[in-house]
């Protein structure tokens, strides 16, 4: 079983955890000043790398807290993982 | 397996708060609750019939006897004063279970994911988790007796998973 180590926590059973997309997505402070185009692109366009990923996570089944996580896309290993206001190491 | 000591079983009624704050007002809900909440990830403290277990960071689940609500709810109130914080009574939305005995750590390994080692899940050591589709929360609340807190729809179907599992199902 793949163990994900929760910043609060420590290492925890995959199964306690959800997904939750793409980690450090900004929110435009005024979207209504936006282009369809850039709007649309903050909602739907995501990165697709081949490789280091920053993401959410959730310890949904534990501490309920979110937190973010830079994995691998190829190997699935989790390099490492950190709080929410912290900057991707 | 070896059989347990004693079969799974539901636990009487019991008074149940969930209070979410930030550290003053946990402290002085310790004053108020008269046992100080813990602030380690994942412990339990307990005495004198009331436990407080760390749930999450800004998440605490208090527990008392049956029949304690308005008493307790009183006491916490009056110590938080006009501290930030959330406290629901959670008395009836959940049931609690007791696993004891010798074999108790090898049945519930036959659904939960967490390793129970006593050197990873010592005394005292309290989470949220899962047990076979259901989520509890689990506390080691003796060397050989885990205290399961899980939805009160959930109880049976908990209840009804230790004892197939006890069989060797
Ligand atoms: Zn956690």
């Amino acid at each position: 079983m793949l163990l994900i180590p929760c910043p609060y926590c420590g290492e925890r059973p995959e199964i306690e955890f959800s997904y939750s997309g793409q980690a450090h997505l900004v929110r435009p402070p005024r979207p209504a000043e936006l282009s369809d185009e850039a709007w649309s692109e903050y909602l739907y366009v995501r990165d697709n790398p081949r490789g280091r990923h920053a993401e959410r996570w959730r310890h949904l089944r534990g501490c309920g807290r979110f937190f973010n996580a830079i994995r691998d896309t190829t190997t699935d290993r989790i390099a490492v993982t950190y709080r929410m206001g912290e900057p991707p190491p | 397996m070896p059989e347990p000591v004693e079969a799974p079983r539901l636990l009487p009624p019991a008074t149940r708060f969930i209070l979410q704050c930030g550290k003053d007002a946990r402290d002085a809900a310790g004053r108020g609750f008269g046992l100080a909440l813990p602030e380690a990830a994942c412990r339990a403290e307990s005495a004198g019939g009331r436990a407080a277990l760390w749930l999450g960071p800004d998440e605490r689940l208090l527990l008392a006897p049956a029949g304690l609500e308005d008493v307790l709810a009183g006491e916490l109130e009056a110590a938080l004063g006009g501290l930030p914080h959330s406290l629901v009574d959670v008395s009836h939305r959940q049931a609690a279970l007791a696993v004891a005995g010798p074999a108790a750590r090898e049945l519930l390994s036959h659904g939960c994911p967490l390793d129970l080692d006593d050197a990873v899940f010592p005394v005292g050591m309290c989470t949220r988790t899962v047990l076979g589709r259901a989520e509890v929360v689990l506390w080691r609340s003796r060397p050989e007796e885990y205290h399961l807190e899980t939805g009160r729809s959930f109880a049976s179907y908990v209840l009804g998973w230790l004892r197939e599992a006890e069989q060797g199902g």
